[in-house]
């Protein structure tokens, strides 16, 4: 199948097949340039036009690729349906995140990022930088650079270019996890377990990596696939894709390798929460789905265990911890745990065939788009709650917000319940997805728990409907901010999707059907 | 004529009307009361309508609608109607406009506003309707578990003291059912397509397949969980007393009244054609259930204090009745369970709106608290009597009918059961009456002697005593318990007429559903005639 590929000596490139990732890369550096020498006053403006235009250009150079079937760059780079779809939807989240951290009317301060990172936290400086007015824009380079690595993630089809990918995407999210403005030490504490963990994760791909090309000679994973199919037993090749497997685990936040993603969820600003959560999930599912279905697709039987058990743990742990939560940021980082478990469900549903066409592949990837958009929103809605201290996260302060609020509680409320898989909201339609070819293949008894894990999670997700709309408004409430332009596309976008994907999914369910083709 | 979307319109009609009335403008309650009374009565209009298109017998499914919605699931928009679910559609017909007259007057909890309490009420209605005419299984899974939520906000926002606690039992109960059910419907459809190569939720596609008997006892349980707590049979009941008590009157009497149906129409439709062997293989286990849940239930019914807890436990007795009249598997049987769906709506519905309308005047929903009502409210006590002689199951009254018709059908096939379930008439009367002279005869008891809310003080202090201090009558007279108003008399009187009507004319009904359930039971490949089946299915087809 890489024939063609393989028998080309010179590395080709394809400038077309790289532009989305050439724009985003650009955009990223050109922020870089305008932080340098930007003049501070019109820097904001500037920085995030320039991120908006590097996302949505991402975007639409991408969708320029659909129908395309290629190996280019060498054979580092796979542009097929699926990275195209994957890449598309990376770029799309990503510019809507990039939307809610230009959102300036919520906090008195005008930004979520802090001002100085480097100034200490609680040092009196600090505490004077605190309410100016000064917004520092550098995370609009980062987060940039961070979108590029995680297209680029999706999209390698070379061990070592995942790997890179993996920093590129990893390195600015480490640092942008540090930015709150408020709770400083809360952020900083979180970058940095953030990146201790994330380094170790890296570590453990980097040596599977090594295993893996011990064991065939080659990081391509189309050799891979070759060589696994030949000779399957290898136990450096299945100790390499264990280690592989962790270091991709990890970033997709499923539980055993959870423990970072609560803490970092609830320290990081909350615009950057979203956007790991949407976007860093897209990616590493992505790639996740890539090396297996590709690399190890024809020996499925060396990571199928795997995956199986896994997604129990996900489910049962993000389903379980979730309940005791008491802050709404750390209840939708177990939900996250939970929904990687969901989503690993699809990813059992391989279907064995070809060239990884199975559809647990198509439904996959759409649970991906949904889940991304959903979680986006909730997370946007959490910016709004505010009292004196910042973000009003603890979940006694959302308490009769119906009340408040009408409008912003109808809006969690939809968020909630599409996360809890109600019918009629795009949630639904994703389970779905994945539990149809997961049921296809044999994987009932992993349904059943992924169903009765959505049933104890609807709990946690019910308790906050339960305080929203049924309980009397704490006399200290909170403020619910009014957003600005921003944040209001981000949740005017984000709600329609989350409706229309759940009443008609059809057109974006064949299209994820159709871009649910791997070339490898 | 024929050619009428009937059922999308009755999707829609309340759909449109719900958002018409979410959308009104604070303090606009009464004309957001109009609207709803007015989109209901029109959705009551369609219904009968409707009955009037149906050839009872005719195709099996009519009024059929049906247009792709998810074309990569093989899921289509698909509607149509049986003789059970058109008489399902009959008492959604009938029972939101009561309710809407009936929740007229009612006091929304501070901060709610009644506009609100009836968008949610229509929104229910269009997806009860949904849930009863979807023919395709998805849909029926969509409205199943879509229902869900309206009903919730109903309880939760308008209910009792403790309605946060029963909202969520209620919506967590359902969804566990709703879920285990969803990977039944997965499955369904991931052996339609191994069978007929191209997977679908069309019922009567499914309908024909054949599927392995080891996978049809795990996708019937799979259904029958759902349905059993939806119903509720007696071990996932607890919910419903819950439910029944906290829910406000209007939400309990379609809570009751119809949502519940869906279990047990989800038996007759979806069970029992589907996975023919397994229901055959697991009828005795599902029997046990029923009859212990007709006992059990009555007794507890017995025991209980509180009005509206009392009224959902007789519900779980009945619907011990309706499932023993599926499960028996002969013609007969089943048309007497569905007509008693009907008539359990009507019957059951009456109960819960007398209860409400007494808890109205009274501030209380503890049966002890009530004594002596009749002389005072001969009328109210007189729509009590007619209702509580409907769930006793009185000749003359609807549900005589249907009860008999159920324990006649059941006993060819399964005597021992049926002698079991007899025995939960002799409980009905006793549940029923007794309450019924504790409330409205004997001594004037609990508010009629003070005002307020108080429970009945240790000692009656006749007309002496401290509590009528404030009120302007004459030192002897007690507090007065109005007699049913105007509006009150048009909630109950269209309810009793009824319970008359359908007892002693019972036929049209009958004639609609008896040949959907003699086809339901040609499905399963039982004998019309009465006689169970051999268990061993080799040679019927």
């Amino acid at each position: 199948m890489l024939s063609a590929a393989d028998a080309i000596t010179a590395p080709s490139l394809s400038l077309g097949a790289l532009a989305p990732l050439l724009v985003v890369f650009g955009a990223a550096c050109i922020g870089v340039l305008v932080e340098a020498f930007g003049p501070r006053e019109r820097r904001h403006a500037v920085q995030v036009a320039v991120a908006l235009v590097g996302t949505v250009g991402g975007l639409v150079t991408t969708l320029l690729l659909v129908g395309e079937r290629q190996v280019t760059a060498g054979g580092a780079l796979a542009v097929d349906g699926a990275s195209v779809f994957l890449m598309a939807t990376i770029a799309g989240l990503g510019a809507l995140s990039v939307l809610l951290f230009a959102e300036r009317s919520l906090d008195p301060a005008r930004s979520a990022f802090v001002a100085a990172a480097a100034v200490p936290a609680g040092s009196p400086r600090d505490r004077e930088l605190l309410t100016a007015h000064r917004v520092q824009t550098e995370v609009y380079p980062l987060a940039t650079f961070a979108i590029g690595g995680m297209m680029l993630f999706v999209a390698a089809n070379d061990l070592l270019i995942m790997f890179v990918a993996l920093e590129v995407l990893s390195l600015p999210l480490y640092l942008i996890s540090g930015l709150a403005r408020r709770r400083r030490l809360l952020s900083q504490e979180a970058a940095v377990k953030y990146f201790l963990l994330g380094s170790f994760a890296s570590a453990f791909f980097l040596y599977g990596l090594a295993l893996v090309y011990g064991a065939t000679g080659s990081v391509r994973l189309a050799d891979i696939r070759t060589a696994s199919a030949a000779g399957g037993t290898d136990v450096l090749l299945v100790l390499g894709l264990g280690l592989l497997f962790v270091g991709l685990m990890f970033k997709a936040s499923v539980a055993p390798f959870h423990a970072w993603t609560p803490d970092v969820y609830q320290g990081a600003p909350t615009p950057v929460t979203a956007f790991m959560a949407a976007c860093t999930k897209v990616a590493a599912f992505g790639a996740i789905l890539r090396l297996l279905y590709v690399a190890f697709g024809t020996s499925e039987w060396t990571w199928r265990p795997l995956v199986y058990g896994i997604a129990i743990v996900s489910m049962v742990v993000g389903a379980v911890l979730g309940l005791t939560q008491t802050d709404i940021k750390r209840m939708l980082a177990y939900s996250s745990i939970a929904h990687a478990g969901f989503l690993l469900t699809g990813v059992i549903g391989y279907g064995g065939g070809a060239d990884g066409q199975g559809t647990g592949l198509g439904g996959t990837m759409f649970y991906l788009l949904a889940y991304g958009l959903t979680t986006l929103g909730a997370f946007a809605v959490v910016t709004l709650l505010r009292d004196g201290d910042g973000e009003a996260t603890h979940l006694s302060k959302w308490a009769g917000l119906a009340r408040r609020s009408p409008l912003t509680a109808a809006v969690m409320g939809l968020f909630l319940l599409a996360l809890a898989g109600i019918p009629l909201t795009s949630g639904f339609t994703g389970k779905f997805a994945v539990f149809r070819p997961a049921i296809d293949d044999g994987a009932w008894p992993l349904v059943v728990v992924a169903l009765l894990a959505s049933a104890v999670a609807a709990f946690f997700y019910l308790r906050v409907l339960v305080l929203m709309y049924f309980s009397e408004p704490a006399a200290d409430g909170p403020t619910v901010g009014v957003p600005g332009l921003p944040t209001t596309i981000v949740l005017a976008v984000t709600v329609t999707a989350t409706v229309v994907l759940g009443v008609v999914p059809g057109a974006v369910l064949d299209l994820a059907e159709q871009a649910a083709r791997f070339v490898g | 004529m024929n050619d009428f979307p009937f059922l999308l319109t009755m999707i829609a009609v309340p759909a449109v009307g719900a958002a018409v009335v979410a959308a009104l403008p604070r303090g606009r309650d009464v004309l957001a009361k109009q609207v709803a009374l007015g989109v209901s009565a029109l959705v009551f209009l369609l219904a009968v309508l409707a009955t009037i298109a149906f050839d009872a017998g005719g195709d099996r499914f009519q009024l059929t609608t049906s247009v792709s919605w998810i074309p990569d699931f093989g899921v289509d928009f698909a509607l149509g109607v049986d003789g059970i679910a058109l008489v399902m559609l009959l008492l959604i017909g009938v029972l939101v406009p009561v309710v809407v007259v009936a929740s007229w007057r009612d006091t929304p909890p501070a901060n709610r506003s009644m506009s609100t309490f009836f968008a949610w009420l229509l929104l229910l209605e269009a997806m009860m309707v949904g849930v009863f005419a979807a023919t395709d299984v998805f849909l029926f899974y969509v409205f199943f578990e879509a229902m869900l939520v309206p009903m919730y906000f109903l309880i939760g926002s308008f209910g009792g003291p403790r309605r946060q606690y029963a909202a969520v039992k209620f919506f967590l109960y359902s969804l566990v059912g709703g879920l285990v059910m969803l990977a039944a419907v997965i499955g369904l459809y991931v052996v339609s397509s191994s069978e007929l190569g191209e997977g679908t939720f069309a019922f009567d596609a499914l309908r024909q397949i054949e599927i392995d008997p080891g996978v049809q006892k795990l996708l019937f349980l799979g259904f029958f969980v759902a349905f059993a707590i939806k119903a509720p049979l007696v071990p996932f009941h607890t919910w419903l007393p819950d439910s029944g008590a906290e829910a406000p009157i209007g939400g309990a009497v379609l809570l009751v009244g119809v949502l519940d149906k869906v279990g047990t129409f989800g038996f007759i439709r979806y069970c029992l054609p589907l996975f023919p062997d397994a229901s055959r293989d697991l009828a005795p286990f599902v029997l046990v259930l029923a009859v212990a849940g007709i006992l059990y239930a009555a007794l507890l019914a017995m025991g209980q204090s509180d009005l509206k807890r009392w009224v959902s436990y007789t519900s779980i007795a009945h619907f011990g009745y309706i499932a023993l009249g599926i499960f028996a598997f002969t013609t007969e049987a089943g048309t007497g369970a569905v007509l008693y769906m009907v008539n359990h709506g009507i019957a059951t519905g009456l109960l819960f709106l007398i209860v409400g309308m007494l808890i109205a005047r009274g501030g209380s929903r503890q049966i002890a608290d009530y004594g002596g009502i009749a002389a005072q409210a001969p009328k109210l006590a007189g729509a009590f009597l007619i209702a509580c002689l409907a769930a006793l199951a009185l000749p003359g009254t609807n549900s005589f009918v249907s009860e008999l018709l159920v324990l006649i059908g059941s006993f060819p096939s399964v005597p021992v059961f049926t002698i079991l379930a007899t025995a939960g008439i002799i409980l009905a009367a006793l549940y029923s009456l007794l309450v019924y002279q504790r409330t409205m005869h004997g001594p004037p008891r609990g508010v009629l002697l003070e005002a307020g809310t108080g429970p009945t003080p240790a000692e009656p202090v006749g007309g002496s005593g401290t509590a009528t201090v404030t009120a302007p009558a004459p030192a002897a007279a007690r507090l007065r318990v109005r007699d049913l108003s105007r509006r009150e008399l048009a909630v109950a009187g269209p309810m009793v007429a009824l319970i008359i009507a359908l007892g002693v004319y019972p036929q049209p009904l009958i004639d609609l559903i008896e040949p959907a359930v003699a086809a339901t039971m040609s499905d399963i490949g039982a004998d019309p005639a009465g006689v169970q089946p051999a268990t061993d299915t080799e040679g019927t087809d």
